[in-house]
Parts: C-alpha cells; sequence; structure tokens
C-alpha cells in the first residue's frame, strides 16, 4: 500500500463515480476531432495526454519488462465546478456517436461537497422530482357519450379562451352600463399563457421567436396567446409596436425596466395586455431575483437603465409593500391609472397556504383583475436549492382551496385565478392545464414547458441540464453570449410556437369533447375529475376512481 | 330521453290532452315519471281567484300533514279550497302517498301592504319552509309549489297511467297552459324534486337533454345568497333558476335570456347593435353558458311560453298552432296529437339563435334572433 500523500485526497476529492453525470466515451471511435470539449458548458471535458504500461514478458537481463505508450483520449474533469451537468451537447455535436452523458443511478456524493467557498448549492430550471406529477394523474372521466350525443372535436366550435381581469357581478354590469360608469376592462386570451421569463434571463433571440410565434398565433390563426415579460422590461422597439397587446408587462421589485416603460407610454399604439405585479414565485418564494453581472449586456442594460456587466438583485419584497393592503392600493391603482384604467393589473405570488388572504383582499379591491398562483413546481433562472426544492406550496390544492373560497362568497367569476407551477412538466401541458381549469384556475402560465417544446430546452427533471443560472445555456435559450445564443434560430422557435399552440387547442378540444363541453372553457367542472388516490381526491374534492 | 309538451290556449282545456300527447310521443322514452305544471286554472267545484295562491305537493303522512297545515296557519294563510283527486291507488307505484295536496289559499291580510316583491319573497320562503320541514322528517312532505294560478303534480310511473290514477281525465281541472314532461330523472336517482318542470317564483322551465355545465353554474348560483337558488338534484333545473335571474333579478326582458345560456361569438357581437353590451354581459354572466343538448321549454307568471335551443341545436323541438292555441313539442308528432286542425306548414323549429316567445294573448308566435337588437334601453 502506498502512502496517504501520495494520492490526490481532499474533503471535496471525487471521482467520476461521485458526480450526477458520467460520461461514457468510447475511444475506439473516437477521432478526437475536440469538438465536444470545444463545446462543453461547463468545460469538464478536456483532451488529455495520457500515458500507459505495456507489459510483457522478456527473459533477458538486459532487457525492460514493461514499455509505455503516449496517447490521447477525452477525460471528464471532477471538479466541483466543472462536474457534467448531462446536457448532451457533447453527444450532439460527436460525429461518431463516441461520446455521452449517463446519468449516475447511484446515489452521487457530488451533492454533500457541492457548497464549496461557502456557497450553497444554486441552480435554474426546475424542482427536479422525476415521476409522474399529481397533475398527470387526473383523469377527466365524466364521459357524456352515453347519455347524450357526444362533440365532435373535429368538426363542432368550441369557445376555448378565457378571461383576464376584473369581471363584474351581473347586477352591477348592467347598472354600469345603464348609469354610463366604468367598467373594468377585461381581455379574451387563450387560457396558456407564455409565463413570466424576463428578457435578461431569455436571450434576444429566444424572446424574440416567442414574440414572432404569439404574434402568428393571434393574427394568422386566431388563438389569442399572450405572454408575460418577467421583470426587466421590454425592448423599446416593441413597446411602441402593435404586438405589446399581446404581452403582459411585469413590475416587480427591482422595478428594472419601468423608466423605458413609463417614457413609451405617449409613444404606444395599444395597450399591453395586462400588468403583472410580481410579489412572488413558486421556485423562490421569498426572494428577489438577480440577473448575474455576466448577463447584463449592451441592450440589458439600456432596457434596465443600468451600468453593462453589474450584478442586478432585486429585493425581495417591495418597497412598498408594508402590508398588502397598502401593496394593493398602491400598486394595483397606480398601475391602473398609468393606462388610465383600460388595462387588467393583477398581482403574482408564490403559491402558499395564505394565498386566501391575498385572495379575499383582492376581492374587495375594485382594481385587482386577476390572482396569479405560482405553485412550488415552477421555474426560475436561478436559485438556492433550498428554495427550489423545498419552499413553497404545490399549486393543486393552492387553487382549489381558493376557487372554493371564491364559489362560498359568489365571486368566482369576478377574479380570475391563474395557475403556475409544474404545468406540462412531464409534456402533458394541456392535460396539467385542463385539471387546473376543472380544479378553478381561469387560466394557466407555463414556462419551462414552452422553453422545452419551442426551443429544445434540455432541461428535466433528473437534473439534466438546469444551469440556466449561469449564463451558458448550450442552446442559446438563457444566454445573453452571442456565441450561444446564435444558435438559436428566432423563425424556427416562432415556428415550434406555433406547432405548440395549434397542439395544445386540438388537445383542449379532444379533452372537452367527451365531457360534452364546447359553449366555454370548464372552469370548475370538478365533477368531470378523477384521481387514483383517496386523500388527493378528498383534499381537492374531486372523485376517487380506481 | 325526455319527452316534452307544453300546450298553451286561451280556452282552458284538460291536462289529459297533453298527456296522450305525450303518449304519441312514447317511443324511445322510459316514461318513469309525469311533471304537469298548470296555469291559468279553472276548477268545476270551485270558482277560483287568480290571485290566491295555490300550494302544490305531496303530504306523504298524516303527521306531515298535520305539520303543512300547522306552517301554512302560523304564517297566516287560510284555507279555500281542498281539491280531492280522485285517486286510484292501485294504478300508483308509490305507497307512501298520504294525500296529493292541490290547495287554494288566502294569504294574510298583513301581506296587503307589502309590495309584490316581497309578497313574491314571502311566497317563495313559505314553500322553502315546507321543504326544509319535509326534508328534516325523511322527506314525508313535498312541496313543488307555492304561488297564484300555478298547480303542479310529479309522480313516479308512466305519464298517461298516472294521469288515469290522479283522475285528470275527469275534467274536473282545466289549465291555459299544461307543461307535461315524461321522466323521472333517471340519470341520477329517483327523486320527485329533479322531476321537469322545475318551478321558482312564478318562473317554470323543462329540459331535454344533459347540461353538462351543470355544476359551474349550480355552484355560481348558490353563491347568489338568494334562498330560492337550491335544489339541484336535476342539471336541468338551473335552466328554470337561470330564466328567474335575468328576468327578475337583473330584470333583463325575456329575448335577452338566450344570449345568457348561449351567447353569440365574438365575430357575431362585433357586427351585433348592441355587440359591446352583450359582450360585457357575456363576461358577466359566463358561469351561467350552459352546453347543452338542450331544448328549454319555460312559461312565465304573466302566461307568456317560450321555446329556445342549446347552442349547437343537438335537440328537436317543434313549435305549432294557430291563434288562440300553440303546442311545443320535443316531437313533431306530440303537436300534432295536441293541435291536429293546424297549418303544418307554419311549425317552427328554432335554430340556434332563436327565442320562441308565445305572448300572453296567444295570437302569434315571435320569433327572436339573436342578431336582432334588444328592446333595451342600456344597450341602446
Amino acid at each position: 500500500m502506498v502512502s496517504v500523500r501520495s494520492i490526490a485526497n481532499t474533503p471535496s476529492s471525487l471521482t467520476p463515480n461521485d458526480l450526477p453525470w458520467i460520461i461514457e466515451h468510447r475511444e475506439d471511435r473516437c477521432t478526437l476531432c475536440g469538438k465536444c470539449a470545444a463545446v462543453c458548458p461547463v468545460g469538464t471535458l478536456k483532451l488529455a495526454y495520457m500515458r500507459k504500461r505495456m507489459p510483457h514478458l522478456v527473459l533477458s537481463a538486459t532487457e525492460r519488462g514493461s514499455s509505455y505508450k503516449t496517447f490521447v483520449g477525452i477525460r471528464q474533469s471532477t471538479e466541483v465546478s466543472k462536474r457534467c451537468i448531462g446536457c448532451g451537447t457533447c453527444a450532439m455535436v460527436c460525429p461518431n456517436e463516441a461520446i455521452h452523458p449517463v446519468p449516475n443511478n447511484d446515489r452521487d456524493r457530488f451533492r454533500f461537497v457541492n457548497s464549496q467557498q461557502g456557497e450553497p448549492a444554486k441552480r435554474g430550471g426546475r424542482r427536479n422530482v422525476p415521476g409522474a406529477s399529481l397533475l398527470d394523474r387526473i383523469i377527466f372521466d365524466r364521459i357524456s357519450m352515453l347519455t347524450d350525443p357526444a362533440l365532435d372535436a373535429g368538426r363542432h366550435e368550441f369557445s376555448c379562451n378565457t378571461l383576464l381581469g376584473r369581471v363584474l357581478p351581473p347586477e352591477e354590469y348592467v347598472r354600469r352600463n345603464l348609469a354610463g360608469e366604468w367598467i373594468p376592462p377585461v381581455r379574451e386570451i387563450f387560457p396558456f399563457v407564455i409565463g413570466s421569463m424576463s428578457f435578461g434571463a431569455l436571450s434576444p433571440n429566444m424572446w424574440l421567436g416567442l414574440l414572432q410565434g404569439v404574434a402568428y398565433c393571434n393574427e394568422v390563426l386566431g388563438i389569442p396567446v399572450v405572454m408575460a415579460t418577467g421583470e426587466g422590461g421590454c425592448p423599446p422597439w416593441v413597446l411602441r409596436s402593435p404586438f405589446l397587446k399581446y404581452i403582459i408587462l411585469q413590475i416587480a421589485s427591482g422595478y428594472f425596466g419601468w423608466d423605458e416603460i413609463i417614457r413609451a407610454i405617449p409613444e404606444m399604439q395599444c395597450d399591453p395586455a395586462a400588468i403583472e405585479i410580481k410579489y412572488g414565485q413558486g421556485a423562490k418564494p421569498g426572494d428577489g431575483g438577480l440577473l448575474m453581472w455576466f448577463k447584463v449586456s449592451k441592450l440589458i442594460a439600456r432596457l434596465r437603465g443600468v451600468p453593462e456587466g453589474v450584478d442586478l438583485p432585486s429585493p425581495p419584497v417591495h418597497q412598498t409593500l408594508y402590508s398588502i393592503e397598502e401593496s394593493v392600493m398602491k400598486m394595483i391603482q397606480t398601475m391602473s391609472m398609468a393606462w388610465n384604467f383600460r388595462v387588467p393589473v393583477y398581482p403574482k405570488i408564490s403559491g402558499s397556504t395564505s394565498a386566501k388572504s391575498v385572495l379575499n383582499n383582492l376581492v374587495r379591491n375594485p382594481y385587482a383583475g386577476a390572482l396569479m398562483i405560482d405553485g412550488i413546481d415552477g421555474g426560475t433562472g436561478a436559485a438556492y436549492n433550498i428554495s427550489m426544492d423545498a419552499t413553497g406550496h404545490p399549486i393543486a390544492a393552492n387553487v382549489r382551496e381558493c376557487y372554493l373560497d371564491l364559489c362560498a362568497q359568489g365571486k368566482q367569476n369576478e377574479i380570475p385565478i391563474f395557475a403556475a407551477g409544474g404545468v406540462g412538466k412531464n409534456g402533458n401541458v394541456t392535460q396539467n392545464g385542463m385539471a387546473l381549469i376543472m380544479l378553478g384556475a381561469s387560466g394557466v402560465h407555463m414556462g419551462k414547458f414552452i422553453m422545452q417544446s419551442a426551443a429544445g430546452c434540455l432541461g428535466n427533471e433528473s437534473n439534466r441540464c438546469n444551469v440556466c443560472n449561469i449564463g451558458l445555456c448550450p442552446k442559446g435559450i438563457t444566454s445573453q453570449n452571442p456565441k450561444l445564443y446564435r444558435r438559436l434560430d428566432p423563425d424556427q422557435v416562432a415556428q415550434r410556437v406555433v406547432e405548440t399552440f395549434m397542439s395544445i387547442r386540438t388537445e383542449m378540444k379532444k379533452i372537452m369533447a367527451p365531457l360534452g363541453r364546447s359553449q366555454s372553457l370548464p372552469i370548475g367542472m370538478s365533477d368531470a375529475l378523477g384521481i387514483d388516490d383517496k386523500d388527493v381526491a378528498e383534499r381537492l374534492n374531486i372523485r376517487y376512481v380506481c | 330521453m325526455c319527452r316534452l309538451a307544453m300546450k298553451t290556449a286561451s280556452k282552458p282545456f284538460s291536462p289529459f290532452s297533453v298527456l296522450q300527447a305525450m303518449e304519441a310521443m312514447q317511443e324511445g322514452y322510459d316514461g318513469s315519471g309525469l311533471g304537469l305544471l298548470l296555469r291559468g286554472l279553472e276548477f268545476t267545484e270551485y270558482k277560483y281567484n287568480a290571485g290566491d295562491p295555490i300550494l302544490s305537493g305531496i303530504a306523504h303522512s298524516e303527521a306531515a300533514l298535520a305539520r303543512l297545515n300547522k306552517i301554512m296557519t302560523e304564517t297566516g294563510f287560510e284555507l279555500k279550497y281542498d281539491h280531492e283527486f280522485d285517486v286510484k291507488r292501485q294504478m300508483i307505484e308509490a305507497k307512501d302517498r298520504f294525500k296529493y295536496i292541490l290547495r287554494v289559499y288566502k294569504q294574510s291580510a298583513t301581506w296587503s301592504s307589502l309590495s309584490a316583491e316581497e309578497v313574491e319573497n314571502k311566497l317563495m320562503l313559505t314553500r322553502l319552509a315546507l321543504r326544509a320541514d319535509g326534508e328534516a322528517h325523511g322527506n314525508d312532505l313535498t312541496a313543488f309549489s307555492l304561488w297564484p294560478d300555478v298547480a303542479m303534480i310529479k309522480e313516479v310511473g308512466w305519464p298517461l297511467g298516472v294521469g288515469e290514477a290522479m283522475g285528470l281525465d275527469s275534467g274536473r281541472i282545466t289549465s291555459r297552459i299544461c307543461m307535461a314532461q315524461g321522466r323521472q330523472n333517471t340519470n341520477y336517482g329517483i327523486n320527485l324534486y329533479a322531476c321537469h318542470p322545475f318551478f321558482i317564483q312564478g318562473v317554470a322551465t323543462m329540459t331535454n337533454g344533459e347540461n353538462t355545465a351543470f355544476i359551474p353554474i349550480k355552484d355560481w348560483l348558490s353563491g347568489r345568497g338568494f334562498p330560492g337558488y337550491i335544489g339541484y338534484q336535476s342539471d336541468s333545473e338551473v335552466f328554470a333558476h337561470i330564466l328567474h335571474y335575468v328576468t327578475k333579478q337583473l330584470k333583463l326582458p325575456l329575448s335577452t335570456y338566450k344570449h345568457v345560456i348561449t351567447p353569440l361569438k365574438n365575430e357575431e357581437l362585433a357586427v351585433h347593435p348592441q355587440g359591446d353590451f352583450l359582450r360585457g354581459l357575456r363576461d358577466a354572466c359566463r358561469r351561467l353558458i350552459i352546453d347543452g343538448p338542450n331544448a328549454v321549454i319555460g312559461t312565465l307568471p304573466d302566461e307568456t311560453s317560450m321555446l329556445v335551443m342549446d347552442a349547437k341545436k343537438m335537440r328537436p323541438a317543434t313549435v305549432g298552432g294557430k291563434p288562440g292555441e300553440w303546442a311545443i313539442a320535443s316531437e313533431m308528432c306530440g303537436v300534432d296529437a295536441m293541435i291536429p286542425d293546424r297549418d303544418r306548414s307554419k311549425d317552427f323549429q328554432p335554430m340556434r339563435e332563436h327565442t320562441v316567445i308565445i305572448p300572453p294573448d296567444r295570437q302569434e308566435l315571435q320569433i327572436w334572433s339573436q342578431f336582432d337588437q334588444l328592446p333595451i334601453h342600456q344597450a341602446a
């Protein structure tokens, strides 16, 4: 046995087997072209010269018994900061299928040392809970085929849209109409909304592709899709374009980008779809946003009115937030007034056991246009693992109890609830969204799904990639580095956005038709839902089926 | 599938003639029950004053009848006429029918100072009190309606058989309007309250077909805090409550009902003279949008009758007749049976945008289209 000092052995020393992803490299196929090492976003791959001993039997006393051979091969770094993230970009560029990452099915030791320099583990992306989600398990079981003729998803007309904005009680609507008084603005939108992802988090090409796709959905296909900006403003040309009506502008605690927005108001050709006031986010409740310095490019700096290349942290709370009452009064009314009460304004909060108290406050505020609740499975550009993994509230029960609370007050049509957090995280976007709608949501927001569907985001719930936070997105979706985002063609993203929404619309009809629903979105149609879990069924007040 | 028949005539007629029309439509329905609603009543043995409220229901036991009498007396009602049906008990399936109630009352003199709306409210609350009392005692008391000039009968069995068993063929009761429906709600289990027509404060509807948007509509109506919006043993009860809500609470004209339950599409509203108003109304009443297939037949306290279809018109219904006499039925043969001597070429089958209204004078059909301008001030 050799002495301890002769081998590398620190508390943080790892072997490839200790990492979450292990590179499988077939040297017999490798041409040593070096593309994989060049493209690896975290630099885990390296071409290395190595030497191996070639023992052979020698009977002569004058010759040495072994010779050495030098060769070039691919090796995986075991440094914590350079561990393989499993993105698979190496496999994408390899001409010979010689390399790909495989998940380490043994529980990796990496997680125990992923706190170098005292900095807790961070990532972008998702919560990393593989397997069927609760929403995936909800089925639509009230089929009206036997009692009445079913609808034909391919032939009949379906009304799939929802409302965003404060809806008056009918008596009050008729009264105000007669009296010529103000009637709050209401938008008719497609119930699947592209959720808030900021112009700093997303690359310019991604953002442009999304907007192009959204515009096509609205103007050519008649699907009134809207998208939300996230914090950080909106490109000046978009603010002054007719496309602004497809955009929900977000204001968050850093107020980034709002200088530019406010200045553009007199020149706007149309009103934005809505204003979203972000108080919280499902993936990291109680945390503000943070745009790292390397994402603050010249364009981002211009939009946000800051110098280039500085960290941009948003505080966890709004400076005006002394209480929700005060916040509602100040922010919702101010924002409403900025567009002369023509634009719906609503808050976005993290899923929480306290969501109902926020909701009840909004019910009593005549200017509040909706409530958006973002559940624990929501995505983010960057957050501490502890926040993403263990902080927040799952969306299903949160939405359900808020909806039933509104029903008890008879106000379920007045304040639409929008739900987010894990919608489509396993690809079943329409099923997940419609389940939430039948639990009581008026619509859903989706972020991760649209990145995966429209731009080919590599992330998955097994912690593949999930490095949106470091600005090195291998697909060019969440990067401000032109070398990376040039990989993403906006036209192709737009095409995929359109394909995605066409497909969602058809799937919605395929769900609604057998339920006998076509005239209106089946919000709160909980009699159509079933799940194979008694406790969940009881909690959600839906049917237990097995 | 339900069969529906409704006849309205200036000259009172026997409800039995409508039951015979039900018989003509018998093919394809299970005849599991009968629901009847009569308006414009005349009794051979009693000169009825149309302003006096009539209580309809069933006392399933002597004790229930005693409690009914107590509640009515305590509320200040004075019994004027108690219609005794000539019941052939052996023909009735159910064995717990102590007495079928059809009684004319005189309402309390203290109510004379109340507004019409307050009186209507008190009548409804009395009916609900009777219903609640029955429910608290193992459903031994069933109260269908308590309203001037409205009588209701609901019973399990084949419609014509029930009519014979109740002696409706004797001609002792006649009316100017008769609504009949021939099926208990077998979708959910037998419950007398689940049988059409449904009634609330003078407004009555009956429907065929399933209302798949039932739960969201029920949830919304239940949240109004209006005491009469209860029950919902049948998914079709909401049609009556929506009609009540639109005409009595929102005080909008009858032709608006269709705009609430099956609103026009955006592109249609864009060219409608009151498109903005109707779009706002659609948003505000979004939870009342029905999802058919349905044909809804309704009558109002002033003896107006109406017929509307769901937006995809997946249920049939025909209206036909002549001045002074009109019939609506789910099958054309039902109209034939009720009014054989009419000009059949003038029969009308409403399309998805139509509301057929037969006004109280019964001289002609009014056919409202949703594309027409509404007679309302605020939207003008």
